[in-house]
């Protein structure tokens, strides 16, 4: 009897909650799918560095999924609560019939555990179909070879969706069966006739709370953007954060009883069909749901940032990589360290002496011979000297950018390089050349942070002197350039000198470049692994050189964009489909007193369309303000987030803006849509 | 005077073809301007049906109903809404106001609904709301008010629309007696003062007392019809009671 009652129940009810019941199986589908690409990634065929990164990713995806769950969980749980508080009466009527409280939770348990089940079937379904997809993308993604696509189910990512979506089902049952011990008699029969109290809040407060509210969210913004150089330690900007989540809740708070007092003042527009109606209708909702408003509009924010930030990071890894590593492998190796170091630094004796040979005559010692495999060779040295530290560089800009960056290291030495060293470089770079006069010199730099220090220095025409002698800058900024390959911009500036102001100084470091002797990719991954098999020789030689290769900076940056991909699809998907079903289940669970409410409207006489027209536009501003708000904070984010990641480029951000804002209304656009037709649905009966 | 409304021949059945319950079975009347009409009759006498037919909110089985000449059971959409919009004013058992607004701006949507202007909306809702004695409750939400009042408010909505004919349904039906007499008061100088035309639909003897004539309805026809003419209200108190009796049934705990 009592699974006939709860499956009738569930029957009732499935299409007044198609979209919570759709939400819990794209939940699933998607904690598979991402849980899933263990599997779907074992039998690819891939290089070991990528695998490497494919299992940096794996961890990271299901760090990321306990937390996904989290927020899954949270849903699922105020989803269950307030779709129970809209069964008051029908649980009232049971309980006058003599049934006990035990019965009912287990009328309850038996159909959360119906519907678990059932999302649970359906949304694993879905996801092994997703996740096939989700192959052929991750495939793809990493350049692995697809020929023998196999459909793969994932038993593992299975057992584990089981296993957390059944922890957060026996939670919601527990939760339940408290708040029906909790419930009385009285209250379930009145549940429905209960009229609402409209509780209207102090303006003068409000106002003084809004004042406050924008003034923290103000300092919050200012303290990202333009103040953002303070923000050194981890605590601050948690403080930030907390500052910025207090904010949301007291706008929300103080918003909710403004708007309708200041709408109210416009009567013209207030008194204009069913204004009046619809502003009240969402004030009143806004008053009671402060909270979760905060809540979703954080999760929008996040939602925003994490993705677009994810998205550009994606797209400027790979973007810059073709300019960025321009030839196959940059061999560097420090060279000519002084014997005191032995004791300074702790460079032990072999080091020093190894450090007096060529690279050339490194790799010629341990059998590899670099004609043999390398062409477009070319080698150059750099220097350094203690009289050119970063605070000699600056000139009378030193103070200004003290005051700006107290905590810069100033007393680091500056790489110093010929200008015909430079140029040969340059060219096999693929960089600009420069010529420079007997007392000239310039800087080259391509990290934006130490670009913009450095200027202020040119410009204000710092002078170096190098052997007591005086040169002046031939620009009034840097140029563009860089002498070690990667895959972003990290060259904090390299001084770049005529030939003879080295003479005196001691070489710091060799680099050389060079092309491979191959023109397929399997043939230039055969001589990279040759080099690699000597790693263990030239440890033996006690040499300090280092290698960076176009093939391994292509495999971590497609890896790692994938990688921060895969985490802002995951997390946005999550996070917005969330947010978008809490607002969509507080609408319909409302729909039953709408529906009163706009039968009388009916009744005295308002037209099928100017109550669909003040349905829709409760459900879009019931939507929208979270999300404005949201978008508000997201400028200063992301502006925030290119700040940090300013390594990564910023030129393909509008791309991720974009990609943000189409992902953005398809998702919580469709969730608008749909429960806008089943409101309607539910007003019409 | 003029014919307002005029039922012809009409029924309402429900059910399928096996079990049929003829809600109304074949009525006919007419109620003319500034008429105070009221229909009693037991539950499931078919009053409300009836009611509800003339409101437009449920269509009948078979036969017309002419307002003003235009037969309304052949309204569609939102000609219908048009209809109630402007020729029909509502007063229900339950009030039907929004509870999430003000007495004033529940007033207000009736006429908001009819794209007036907020002047012309303020200045009749000032002059309604004294005529009804609500000026003082005008700021208060539904649940700051009493059944009394909360009436009152629905009919101040339910004229200011000056709507050709007022449909109460049981309008003191939650109401206390004073209340009701106080509410019925407003009723008869709305119809005396305003020459409002009124149908009510009532089971309460006290209440049709009120009225200028009391339709009875028994299964679906009707019983009989009384004027009061120039009797008393306690006189035609007695003549209704003299029929309820006579109908027997239910209507008895009406006393």
């Amino acid at each position: 009897m009592l699974f006939k009652l709860a499956f009738k129940n569930i029957k009732k009810s499935v299409s007044d909650y198609a979209i919570y019941f759709f939400t819990l199986v794209l939940g699933v589908a998607i904690f598979y799918v991402f849980n899933a690409i263990d599997s779907q990634t074992a039998m690819m065929k891939v290089s070991e560095s990528t695998r490497d990164i494919i299992d940096l990713m794996l961890n990271m995806l299901s760090g990321v999924s306990v937390f996904v769950s989290f927020v899954l969980g949270f849903l699922i749980i105020y989803a269950s609560r307030f779709l129970m508080k809209r069964r008051n009466k029908e649980f009232g009527i049971y309980m006058t019939l003599g049934m006990s409280k035990g019965k009912i939770s287990k009328i309850l348990v038996v159909e959360t555990f119906l519907i678990g089940l059932l999302s649970l079937v359906v949304g694993l379904v879905l996801g092994c179909a997703l996740s096939q997809v989700m192959s052929v993308i991750v495939a793809n993604m990493f350049e692995a070879d697809l020929t023998e696509f196999t459909f793969v189910i994932s038993t593992e990512a299975i057992v584990k969706t089981i296993i957390y979506f059944g922890i957060m089902y026996l939670l919601v049952m527990i939760f339940n069966t408290i708040s029906v011990s909790r419930c009385k008699l009285i209250d379930l029969i009145n549940a429905n006739k209960k009229t609402e109290t409209v509780k209207l809040k102090n303006p003068y407060l409000c106002i003084v709370i809004f004042i406050v509210a924008v003034a923290i969210l103000g300092y919050s913004y200012y303290s990202v953007t333009v103040g953002v150089d303070n923000l050194r330690e981890t605590w601050r900007i948690f403080l930030i954060i907390g500052l910025g989540a207090l904010g949301t809740f007291l706008l929300f708070f103080s918003l909710s009883g403004l708007v309708l007092r200041v709408l109210q003042h416009f009567k013209k527009f207030y008194y204009k069909g069913l204004n009046s109606f619809t502003i009240k209708q969402f004030s009143s909702k806004i008053n009671t749901t402060v909270f979760s408003m905060t809540v979703i509009c954080l999760m929008l924010f996040v939602t925003i940032c994490v993705f677009s930030s994810c998205m550009s990071m994606k797209n400027a890894m790979t973007a810059n990589l073709k300019e960025l590593a321009p030839v196959d492998i940059e061999l560097a190796k420090t060279r000519d360290i002084p014997r005191e170091f032995i004791e300074e630094y702790g460079y032990s004796e072999g080091q020093v002496n190894n450090s007096y040979q060529s690279i050339e005559d490194d790799l010629n010692s341990v059998g590899f011979n670099i004609n043999d495999y390398y062409k477009d060779i070319v080698s150059i040295n750099t220097y350094t000297t203690v009289e050119l530290t970063v605070r000699d560089t600056l000139g009378s800009a030193y103070n200004e950018i003290y005051k700006k960056y107290p905590f810069m290291t100033y007393d680091a030495v500056e790489e110093i390089v010929t200008i015909s060293d430079y140029n040969k470089a340059a060219k096999v770079l693929g960089l600009d050349t420069y010529s420079l006069d007997d007392d000239e010199y310039l800087v080259i730099a391509d990290y934006d942070n130490m670009v913009s220090v450095r200027n202020m220095a040119l410009k204000a025409s710092a002078t170096i002197t190098i052997s007591g002698k005086t040169y002046y800058p031939k620009y009034d900024k840097c140029m563009d350039g860089f002498l070690e390959i990667s895959n972003s911009h990290v060259n904090d500036g390299i001084f770049i000198v005529p030939d003879d102001a080295v003479s005196n100084l001691t070489v710091e470091k060799e680099y050389l470049y060079a092309n491979y002797k191959a023109d397929t990719d399997e043939g230039k991954q055969e001589i990279e692994n040759l080099l690699l098999s000597k790693s263990d020789a030239l440890e033996n030689i006690e040499s300090t050189l280092g290698a960076s290769t176009r093939l391994s900076i292509y495999e971590g940056s497609v890896g790692l964009g994938a990688l921060v991909t895969f985490i802002g699809l995951y997390l946005g998907v999550i996070f917005l489909i969330s947010s978008a079903a809490i607002l969509a289940l507080k609408e319909l669970s409302e729909a039953t007193e709408n529906k009163e409410r706009f039968k009388m409207l009916r009744k005295i006489g308002a037209d099928e369309k100017l109550i669909n027209k003040a349905l829709f536009r409760q459900i879009a501003i019931f939507f929208l303000a979270p999300l404005v708000v949201a978008i508000i904070h997201s400028i200063f984010g992301i502006i925030f987030c290119n700040y940090i990641l300013e390594t990564f480029g910023n030129e393909s951000l509008l791309l991720a803006i974009v990609l943000t804002a189409v992902f953005l209304v398809v998702i919580y656009g469709g969730y608008l849509l749909i429960t806008y037709y089943c409101s309607k649905r539910i007003i019409k009966e | 005077m003029s014919n307002l409304l005029k039922i012809d021949n009409i029924e309402k059945y429900y059910g399928s073809r096996s079990g049929l319950t003829k809600a109304i079975n074949n009525i006919s009347f007419e109620v003319s301007k500034g008429e105070f009409v009221a229909i009693m009759g037991s539950s499931g006498s078919g009053k409300t049906t009836l009611l509800n037919c003339i409101s437009t909110i449920d269509r009948v089985t078979s036969g017309h109903i002419y307002m003003n000449g235009v037969d309304i059971t052949k309204l569609k959409g939102n000609d219908l809404n048009k209809f109630r919009r402007e020729e029909l004013g509502f007063i229900f058992q339950d009030f039907n106001l929004l509870d999430t607004l003000t007495a004033y701006e529940n007033i207000a949507l009736a006429l908001s609904i009819q794209d007036k202007g907020y002047k012309e909306i303020d200045s009749l809702i000032k002059d309604t709301a004294k005529k009804l004695g609500i000026t003082h409750i005008l700021n208060k939400y539904p649940y700051q008010m009493s059944g009394g009042e909360k009436q009152r408010v629905a009919s101040a909505r339910a004229i200011i629309t000056e709507p050709k004919l007022i449909l109460a349904d049981e309008p003191t039906g939650a109401l206390d007696s004073k209340s009701s007499k106080m509410l019925l008061d407003s009723f008869n100088y709305l119809n005396d003062e305003l020459d409002a035309t009124i149908l009510m639909v009532t089971h309460d003897a006290f209440t049709a007392s009120y009225a200028k004539r009391v339709i009875f309805i028994k299964d679906g026809k009707i019983f009989n019809e009384i004027i009061r003419g120039d009797k008393s209200r306690k006189e035609f108190f007695d003549e209704i009671i003299d029929v309820v009796t006579l109908l027997g049934g239910d209507l008895n705990y009406a006393l």
